[in-house]
């Protein structure tokens, strides 16, 4: 039960990060703190107290306990999926830095209304 | 092989072949953009036959074991349909109008190429059955549209991508957290047989949690009012066609449609008053909020961006009010929307082409230079504040009906309020953009090329005579089934696996 609660708690963290830090990277960081936390929370929700990788060898007992495999593929396509979206947060944040000389949110501010 | 699956094949297929044909011509994009973009608005204009039963297909032939689906299910059903020709219909006269529009920009190639990974993406939205392959093809599109929205690498366009991305990224977080204490309340991820799993037992806290997660994460999407903050940056930055494509079709199927697809068909919250209360205040909220944002605005597509917010409000208010009419109101406006804010959008970009302006003080006069802009763009202000006979005020007259029916008087008096102040900001664009002087150094300008001209007109006549879809006849053929599917609520797992 601990782990889950600190999953929760590490997804938070990150959401803490995306709202309050001032710093373009720092907000990436968080976001991407916020990826691991669902990730893990993912992975956790499929093992099984005790449980093997679920792979049917030779010479298996009739009582044995597979962790659930679908988690761990999804969270596989998640972390892909995360790969790109912080690929493109950074280049971003690379060319607004071209841009404005700064990472500080505050002085980015062209869009108003 | 199954003919739905070509929804998804055909475009993602394009969008990897373009960058190589780019290479050997130029001129390639254009001709591949539109040709597929046309076979897939035949393709969903063909589905409407079979509006009115389910198809199902499961990718690979995976197919269910003892009535337990293991593979990824593709549905098509009267409401995947409804939202298949929206999103074809829509792109096809947007990438009619791109061929001259984005002759502007550097490299169609990568344009097209994104926008048809957007198109890919929007089309899986709507035809999966599945949690986990919809969340996938949400984030393609959202990828896509963050690429695109920072089309024009000008700092302000990086600026207000960054905003969507972050937001953007934080809802997709927020949905896949839901997504992962559903597989564990459920044990499935197949939308219907999580419905059948879910219908048989009581509410339970987790599936409040799952709820609340879900409506922040869509409603973000979305852009309902408490979580709209990115979308009057975002909007207005991206090329013009890429505006009409979000502000019509992506907030409505990312948003609207996955929230309605879950919570009435596989949640079956649509006859619990707490849920319904929610979208109605939140529906509310962003009606009032947007109008009167839009209000003060002096940027044309800024205008359109708020009042985008201000009409997906009444879209969630029509689905909150849970009784037939609201639905069939609520479906009949996102049609509407989505056709007259796409041409909207598409105007604003004509005025930007020929003028190089978007802001409506300098504008003026321009209805003597640009004729078929100025009078689509009227018929567009039109339909989307609601003045009769133009389509527009159809729905939101079957809305305010719907609401007086539910006896809630206040809120049908909001609804009439916000429509008069949409009226109103609609005037001040049409007065300061189209009517009066002519501004002196406007005076060389021309009309806008042909292709561009005939979405506009194609779009404009759209978005006059949709009203005809209320006529029984046309209306048992498109809105009827998709309303069915959503009334129906849980029968959708009877539906889609049998029994």
């Amino acid at each position: 039960m601990i782990l889950y609660i600190l999953s929760i708690l590490l997804f938070v963290i990150g959401l803490y990060g995306v709202l309050v830090k001032r710093n373009l990277i720092k907000i990436i960081i968080g976001l991407m703190i916020v990826e691991y936390a669902v990730n893990l929370f993912f992975t956790l929700i499929g093992y099984r107290n005790g449980g093997t990788p679920p792979i049917i060898t030779k010479g298996m007992g009739e009582q044995i306990v597979f962790v659930d495999p679908l988690p761990q593929a999804l969270v596989l396509t998640a972390i892909v999926i995360g790969l790109g979206t912080t690929a493109l947060l950074v280049s971003f944040a690379v060319r607004i830095y071209e841009k404005y000389n700064t990472f500080d949110v505050r002085k980015i501010r062209k869009l108003r209304g | 092989m199954n003919l739905i699956t070509l929804f998804v094949i055909v475009p993602l297929g394009a969008a990897f072949l373009l960058p190589i044909l780019n290479k050997i011509w130029k001129g390639f994009p254009d001709w591949v953009g539109n040709l597929v973009s046309a076979f897939l608005m035949g393709l969903s204009i063909w589905m409407i036959r079979s509006a009115n039963e389910t198809i199902v297909y499961f990718v690979g032939n995976w197919e269910p074991v003892q009535g337990i689906p293991i593979g990824i299910a593709l549905v098509v059903d009267g409401l995947t349909v409804l939202m298949l020709l929206i999103i074809n219909i829509v792109a096809f006269f947007v990438m009619l109008y791109s061929i001259s529009y984005m002759s502007h920009y550097t490299d169609k190639g990568k344009y097209y190429t994104l926008f048809l990974l957007m198109l890919a993406g929007l089309n899986g939205v709507v035809i999966s059955g599945d949690l986990f392959n919809l969340f996938v093809f949400l984030e393609i599109t959202a990828i896509s549209s963050y690429a695109l929205v920072a089309y024009g690498v000008e700092a302000e366009e990086l600026e207000a991508s960054f905003k969507y991305q972050v937001l953007g990224g934080t809802a997709s977080m927020l949905i896949l957290f839901g997504i992962a204490i559903f597989y564990h309340l459920t044990g499935t991820l197949n939308l219907a047989d999580a419905s059948r799993v879910l219908s048989g037992n009581p509410v339970t806290p987790p599936l409040y949690l799952v709820s609340a997660l879900f409506i922040a994460g869509f409603g973000l999407k979305a852009a309902l009012m408490p979580f709209h903050a990115w979308l009057p940056d975002a909007h207005p930055s991206a090329p013009a066609p890429i505006s009409a494509m979000l502000s019509g079709v992506v907030i409505k199927v990312l948003g609207i449609y996955a929230l309605i697809r879950i919570f009435f068909n596989i949640f079956g919250l649509g006859t619990v008053p707490f849920f319904l209360n929610i979208l109605l205040v939140l529906g509310t909220l962003s009606m009032i909020a947007g109008s009167f944002l839009a209000l003060g605005q002096k940027d044309f597509k800024r205008l359109l961006a708020y009042s985008s917010i201000s009409q997906i409000g009444f879209v969630a208010f029509g689905f909150g009010l849970g009784t037939t009419l609201g639905i069939i109101g609520a479906l009949f406006h996102l049609v509407n929307h989505a056709v007259s804010k796409s041409l909207l959008f598409l105007n604003s970009g004509a005025v930007d082409y020929a003028t190089d302006n978007r802001n409506l003080l300098k504008m003026g006069g321009l209805s003597q230079k640009m004729p078929v802009t100025a009078t689509t763009s009227l018929i567009g202000s039109l339909s989307i504040s609601g003045l009769p006979p133009v389509s527009g005020f159809w729905s939101k007259l079957v809305i305010i009906v719907a609401a007086v029916q539910c006896e809630q008087y206040i809120l049908a008096g909001v609804a009439v309020l916000v429509s008069i102040v949409t009226l109103a900001y609609y005037m001040k664009l049409q007065q300061l953009a189209f009517y009066g002087h002519l501004n002196d150094i406007y005076q060389k300008i021309r009309e806008v090329p042909l292709a561009m001209c005939i979405s506009m007109v194609v779009l404009a006549v759209f978005s006059f005579g949709l009203g005809v879809l209320l006529i029984p006849s046309l209306r048992e053929i498109i809105l009827d089934p998709a309303v069915k599917v959503i009334t129906d609520g849980i029968q959708y797992s009877k539906m889609v696996l049998g029994g």
